[in-house]
């Protein structure tokens, strides 16, 4: 899935590197909590999370993840704007809720393990 | 790759915020070297796990870094209050954060098992009341 598809079907605003919109992803993991994407994450390339402070832009930078979507339209900081744009991430806003939001993508073909054409 | 590489940082333990900056800088670093990107993973996963960890346990430390032909080392060493039983804090799930660090998404207990299984050699020396050093060691094939 492209990432301009997920945001569509996420009805989201973009705030960060909008040149990637056109990147593909395979697959995607909800988490607000850090220690568990660290610890489980495996190639999943979007991250959808309601907890919004920039360690989870650096979590998504360790693991190379390339999207973040922040559900509840949580705003991100100035700081965390800057360290998205410093790695090439996207930072998504959603107003949906993080259940929502990952039944939409998981039902749009969006898997949560990894899966490569 | 000829020369030793070194990385040096200062992590600091007042500001939970800027927890991360030194792994997020070794990740640039590693990546302009042309490592691959298996390895670099591995490294910063199991870096910024420590790093966190010196922040929310330990009020900060240093980090060095060395990028040897062999293999990447990466040593943490604070001035915390210590680790008393090694054994248990490497058990998956073992946590004594505070609830404050589990709303900021830490805290899981995961840190340590993970430094464990991302790194090909890992070596913790605590001394209650005194700090902890970890030395981690990333096998470049
Ligand atoms: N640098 C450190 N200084 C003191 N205690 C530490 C340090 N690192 C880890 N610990 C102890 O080991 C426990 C387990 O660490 P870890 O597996 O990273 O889990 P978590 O950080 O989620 O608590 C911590 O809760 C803490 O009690
Ligand atoms: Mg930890």
């Amino acid at each position: 899935m492209k990432i301009s598809t997920l945001k569509e079907l996420l009805d989201a605003q973009v705030l960060t590197c909008e040149e990637n919109m056109g990147k593909h992803v395979y697959s995607a993991c909800g988490c607000d909590l850090m220690s568990d994407v660290l610890a489980y994450v495996k190639d999943q390339a979007v991250l959808l999370t309601g907890l919004v402070n920039p360690q989870v832009i650096r979590t998504a930078e360790m693991m190379d993840m390339i999207c973040v979507v922040f559900v509840r339209s949580k705003m991100p900081s100035e700081e965390m704007i800057r360290l998205a744009e410093e790695s090439g991430i996207v930072i998504m806003l959603s107003n949906k809720r993080l259940y929502e939001a990952c039944g939409i993508l998981y039902s749009n073909g969006l898997v949560g393990n990894k899966v490569k054409p | 790759m000829n020369d030793e590489l070194v990385f040096h940082f200062d992590v600091d333990g007042e500001d939970f915020t800027s927890a991360g900056q030194a792994s997020v800088m070794v990740k640039k670093n590693l990546r302009r070297l042309g490592l691959s990107p298996e390895i670099i993973r591995r490294v910063s996963i199991a870096m910024y796990e420590g790093e966190i960890n010196m922040v929310i346990h330990a009020g900060g430390g240093v980090a060095d870094v060395k990028v040897m032909e062999d293999r990447i080392e990466i040593v943490l060493t604070d001035h915390g209050p210590g680790i008393s039983n090694i054994d248990m804090a490497m058990q998956e799930g073992f946590s004594t954060a505070t609830d404050t660090i589990r709303t900021l998404g830490f805290g899981a207990g995961m840190g340590l098992p993970n430094m464990k299984r991302y790194s090909d050699t890992m070596d913790i020396k605590s001394t209650v009341g005194v700090g902890t050093t970890i030395t981690m060691t990333v096998n470049i094939q």
